[in-house]
């Protein structure tokens, strides 16, 4: 796998997971602040329902690493609440499934506070939550509901794709004093990348180019920009540059960086893990209706997921997911569509 | 806890009430006067009223220390104005002007100001709930001895955020007390129509939570009720819930004609009216009749230009709108009206 | 200030002056209709942009000019004095000013790229039925950019899309002499001479004669047809309307007519038989997705194939609303060209005409037409016994490079099934 090539080369790298960064990062920010606090369901005794705060609990103590009962809408509703009277609480909600119950509180007051209040009052609060299909959780489970996310001013949106991105991009969303919503990925816990020693926070807001190319663009975010990734390689192995734009963040969107390397290639496919109509592939779809149009040699491809509840049984499940090779199939259509294929 | 008794054991304070009848008369007076401007297409939106509620807000409010934080529902004008903020600004906020207390973002639902520490009314039912029980938090962790007030109606006892607020406040022993103030109508619905426990108070017992119920129409007993609840709250024995009854002299909003009330309620509510009863006890405790059209005055006059002031307040600049989406900073932040395109560049050529 | 021949259909070049609406020395303000325009497809007022007087004609009504050329002159305020005096405050009082004002009605490069492919094998570009070129937004901008005349080209993209591949082959252009000139002849039908004596009468063709000539030309010769006829029961059919009539009659609402059950009768097959509802394309078969059922429209001006959109979804009188509307337009030549493009089959009916049946030239790039004669009396066996009854005979021509002989005829007796039994089609 290519490492991100807008990511500044830092000082030094250490390989680690995807999970340690966040941990370790995490970890830091605790001893760098004593405002930053940890609330959530399990994510003390339990050490996290996917082991990212394990050992903190026992270092921190129970005042900065707080067990909640089940309560989502009210748990994160305090911690907005919190984060009003100066602390800066990092809330795990332990899938963004359950970020539904949660709603009100992100959407009618964490993403409203500052505005509906005339600049009044800062919340300066961090929802971890994991989304990502394809661990036969079945159709509650397994939702990316990012989008409702994304589509609210007032709330920002960060989704990295890689351990170093998971560090840089929790960092500045820890240090933000907006609500940001920071969203894992299953499936990305245990993949590994080189990660920077130093503690610079990867600005909110900036794509990546994460492989650069020329023939077409791919677009991801989280787990799919990894995938983008992986259809990338194989595409060169059929002699195709494909560019990979790492969205990183999805509210604010950068669709400079996206319509800019789609002006370079004249095509591109957008990746996303949750369902296609009204996605963020079609908000994106959009964006480079707006900024490329003239440059535009095929219609804008999408690759999303089916559009069902996802089934429990693997070989549905599997069907319903976009996978490398979904991305690989779009991607030859629309460079044999352009007479490049 | 006890259940509190209307006219407590102590003598009242002349003096005390005269002061309480100026306080109650100023919300009066301001909610009489917003009906009006409302009606003018003066003041937008929803706009709810304390009409009726008087001797609870000037209560609550007296129990309270300036350092104590206050959360309220919608229904918010009064708490502003005896929480201290300038009834010019508050009106100016009903009016959408750049001087209101929320710089004309929030509106009559969303009177919010860091100075007096109202932190917000707001428009969700219950929706301050779990945010005031995260203030607490912030109180504990930071180890003051400042409260949270957390002031609701009885609807918002029936959301599943009340219960998730209250059993974390009571588990975390937060320093918080949740006032509802019950006036008997969840918009046209009765509390017996929607409470299985129509007691309400009462359900402070599920969180092993100290509650207890007052007159909301007796100013002092709801002072002294409310300070027994801060006291109790600030000394670290947890929360406490606080229930009110009280009586809604008009509809649920402005624009609500309560056709679903029957005479004979709407006659009882009217006979209680706690600004009239404080008038008629004033009087026959030898408080004049000058002094008391004196207050009135006095009253008149601070809402009188309550309205200048908000009629005279600029609005807010159309340059102004993307200033508080976020409070950092950042790029890529779409700053766009209707009908800008997204790339300019693209649309000019 | 010259007004220019403005674009007002898609495919237009020149338009034809049909009338002005103000006389030489007219005072004509900004959004009244000055001129009517005759373009391929339509005649479409015009209106003037800006208050003015109008101090010239240069195309006299008939005469003809290509888009952007100069048609007149007009003197807005603030333009030197030329004419004789205007009246006394001309100025003032003015209708306001239409925001568009300043839009210029066309560019030579944007009609340069609606000009038609010389007989093509793939699906052209510029579409057999003349509709807009397709082409990528890259290649346009590029085409624009370098002066190439996109209809000089043939697209290798999906459905004969205009890729910049297309464009990268083909050469330069070149830097001074405008292509389109060369690519004129080339639309042009393949004219034998014909020998004129004085006994005959000359009359140019309209643009719209020209295209008629032009796309069926083209389709003779590119389409080859084949014909498939079927004599149908019209009994339950005549019997249906006139039951339906009745009751529309009495509820004052409009009535149908049996071409309308036709033409929901048609939309239900195709819909049951999507292999009908289809473009041959060159090296791919386009399956269109929805039924849009094009009827052919006898005007004095001559042949309009305006287009019922979505036809398998509306129901039986709102097909005979949109029938009779988009036949009142036709006649009155108010059709817009949206209303005229997009069909996916052909109705043709000349039973009015007393026609028993007729064989009718495809509209490209459709794969089928059908033509549809009179309901005639006969004698017929029923049940045994001979009786009166009513017959009618349609014939399908079907492009045989989309459609074979027993699709075409599986269709026809899908279709005749509904005719038969006109209430299938109406449920």
């Amino acid at each position: 796998m290519t490492a991100p090539t807008d990511v500044a080369p830092a000082a030094g790298t250490t390989t680690m997971s995807y999970r340690q960064a966040l941990h370790d990062t995490l970890r830091a920010e605790l001893l760098r602040d004593e405002n930053v606090l940890l609330m959530g369901e399990e994510i003390g005794r339990f050490e996290g329902s996917y082991k990212i705060t394990a050992g903190l609990l026992d270092e921190f103590g129970p005042k900065r690493v707080k067990d909640t009962p089940i309560a989502e809408e009210g748990f994160t509703g305090a911690a907005v609440g919190a984060a009003m009277l100066g602390l800066r609480p990092v809330v795990e909600v332990m899938t963004i499934n359950f970020s539904l119950l949660a709603l009100d509180q992100i959407i009618n007051h964490a993403a409203k506070i500052y505005g509906m209040f005339g600049g009044q009052a800062k919340v300066p609060l961090v929802i971890r939550t994991p989304g990502g299909g394809g661990q036969q959780l079945a159709a509650t489970h397994s939702q990316n509901v990012e989008l409702f996310y994304a589509f609210t001013p007032g709330l920002k949106v960060v989704a990295p794709s890689n351990p170093a991105d998971a560090k840089g991009l929790l960092l500045a969303a820890i240090r933000d004093d907006d609500p940001v919503l920071f969203l894992e990925n299953l499936a990305l816990y245990n993949t590994k990348g080189e990660v920077p020693t130093d503690d610079t926070p990867i600005e909110i807001g900036r794509a990546a180019i994460s492989r650069p190319g020329t023939d077409i663009t791919l677009i991801g975010y989280s787990r799919t920009a990894r995938m983008a990734l992986e259809a990338a390689d194989r595409l060169a192995a059929k002699g195709f540059s494909a560019e990979v734009v790492d969205l990183r963040s999805l509210r604010p969107l950068d669709r400079q960086t996206v319509v800019e390397s789609v002006r370079r290639t004249s095509c591109a496919v957008v990746v996303e893990d949750d369902w296609l109509t009204y996605g963020i592939g079609a908000e994106v779809a959009a964006s480079i209706s707006d900024g490329a149009f003239d440059w535009l040699d095929a219609p804008v491809r999408r690759v999303a997921m089916a559009e069902v509840p996802l089934p429990y049984a693997k070989s549905l499940e599997t069907a319903a997911l976009p996978a490398v090779d979904d991305i690989v199939v779009a991607a030859e259509q629309t460079l044999r569509a352009t007479g490049r294929g | 806890m006890a259940r509190r008794k209307s006219g407590a054991s102590d003598k009242p304070d002349v003096e005390q009430l005269t002061e309480f009848y100026r306080r109650m008369l100023l919300v009066r007076r301001f909610e009489e006067r917003t009906a009006r401007a409302y009606t003018e297409a003066k003041i937008g939106g929803y706009c709810h009223l304390n009409l009726g509620e008087e001797a609870t807000v000037v209560g609550l409010m007296d129990g309270i220390e300036a350092r104590d934080y206050l959360f309220v529902s919608y229904r918010d004008h009064g708490y502003a104005l005896l929480r201290g903020m300038d009834p010019g600004r508050v009106m100016a906020e009903l009016y959408g002007r750049s001087d209101g207390v929320s710089r004309g973002w929030g509106g009559s639902m969303h009177l919010f100001d860091v100075e007096t520490r109202q932190l917000g009314g707001y428009g969700i039912v219950g929706g301050q709930l779990p945010l005031a029980t995260g203030a607490a938090l912030a109180l504990q962790y930071k180890e003051t001895d400042e409260i949270v007030l957390c002031q609701l109606g009885d609807g918002a006892t029936n959301i599943g955020a009340f219960h998730e607020a209250l059993n974390i406040a009571a588990l975390w022993q937060l320093p918080i007390v949740f006032a509802v103030v019950n006036n008997a109508l969840g918009m046209g619905t009765t509390v017996e129509m929607s409470s299985a426990e129509p007691e309400l108070y009462k359900r402070g017992a599920a969180y092993r939570m100290a509650s207890a119920r007052v007159d909301g129409n007796d100013v002092t007993a709801v002072r002294d009720a409310m300070r027994e609840a801060a006291a109790h709250a600030r000394s670290g024995k947890g929360p406490f819930l606080l229930e009110a009854t009280v009586g809604r002299l008009r509809g649920h909003s402005v624009v609500d004609p309560a056709a679903y009330r029957s005479a004979e309620e709407v006659a009882a509510v009217r006979k209680a009216d706690p600004v009239l009863a404080l008038h008629a006890q004033l009087q026959a405790a030898g408080v004049g009749d000058e002094s008391l059209a004196a207050i009135e005055q006095d009253v008149t006059t601070v809402v009188t230009k309550a309205v200048e002031f908000a009629e005279s307040s600029p609005k807010p600049e159309v340059g102004t709108l993307f200033d508080y989406t976020y409070a950092s900073p950042v790029p890529n932040d779409t700053r766009r009206r209707p009908a800008e395109p997204l790339f300019p560049e693209v649309v000019a050529k | 200030m010259d007004i220019l021949m403005p674009r007002l259909s898609d495919t237009m070049e020149e338009g034809v002056v049909a009338s002005w609406h103000a006389k030489v020395g007219d005072e004509v303000h900004a959004g009244e209709i000055l001129v009517e325009i005759e373009t391929d497809k339509a005649l479409m007022e015009h209106e003037s942009y800006q208050d003015g007087v109008l101090t010239e004609i240069l195309v006299p009504e008939g005469g003809s000019a290509d888009i952007g050329a100069p048609i007149g002159r007009m003197r807005v305020a603030g333009e030197p004095e030329q004419a004789a005096a205007t009246p006394a405050g001309a100025a003032e009082g003015s209708a306001p000013a239409q925001p568009a004002a300043a839009t210029t009605p066309s560019t030579p490069d944007t009609a340069a790229a609606s000009a038609a492919t010389p007989a093509p094998v793939a699906e052209p570009a510029a579409g057999a039925d003349g509709a807009r070129v397709r082409a990528t937004p890259l290649v346009r901008r590029l085409a624009r950019e370098s002066g190439v005349d996109l209809g000089t080209l043939t697209g290798s993209g999906p459905g004969g899309r205009i890729i910049r591949a297309d464009l990268d082959r083909a050469a330069p252009a070149p830097a001074a002499a405008p292509a389109p000139a060369a690519a004129v002849p080339a639309e042009q039908p393949a004219a034998v001479a014909v020998p004129v004596t004085e006994d005959d009468e000359v009359t140019p063709l309209g643009s719209m004669r020209r295209t008629i000539a032009r796309r069926l030309t083209e389709s003779a010769r590119d389409t080859p047809h084949f014909y498939l006829t079927r004599t149908v029961d019209a009994g339950p059919m005549s019997e249906l309307r006139a039951q339906l009539n009745a009751k529309l009659v009495a509820a004052e609402r409009p009535k149908v007519s049996l071409n309308d059950i036709v033409l929901r009768a048609v939309a239900v097959a195709l819909r049951q038989h999507p292999e009908m509802n289809s473009s041959f394309a060159g090296d791919q078969l386009v399956t269109h997705r929805r039924v849009h059922v094009g009827m052919a429209v006898a005007t004095p001006a001559g042949l309009v194939v305006p287009v019922l959109r979505d036809a398998d979804t509306r129901s039986l009188t709102d097909i005979a609303a949109a029938a009779r509307e988009l036949a009142g337009k036709a006649r009155d030549r108010k059709l817009r060209p949206e209303e005229m493009t997009g069909s996916t089959f052909s109705v043709s009916n000349l039973g009015m005409f007393g026609v028993d049946q007729f064989c009718a030239v495809i509209n490209p790039p459709e794969a089928g037409i059908l033509a549809v004669g009179a309901v005639r009396e006969e004698a017929g066996v029923v049940d045994g016994a001979l009786a009166v009854v009513k017959r009618m005979t349609v014939t399908l021509s079907v492009d045989h490079r989309a459609v074979d002989g027993a699709q075409g005829a599986e269709f026809l007796r899908s279709l005749a099934h509904l005719l038969e039994n006109p209430w299938l089609a109406v449920a």
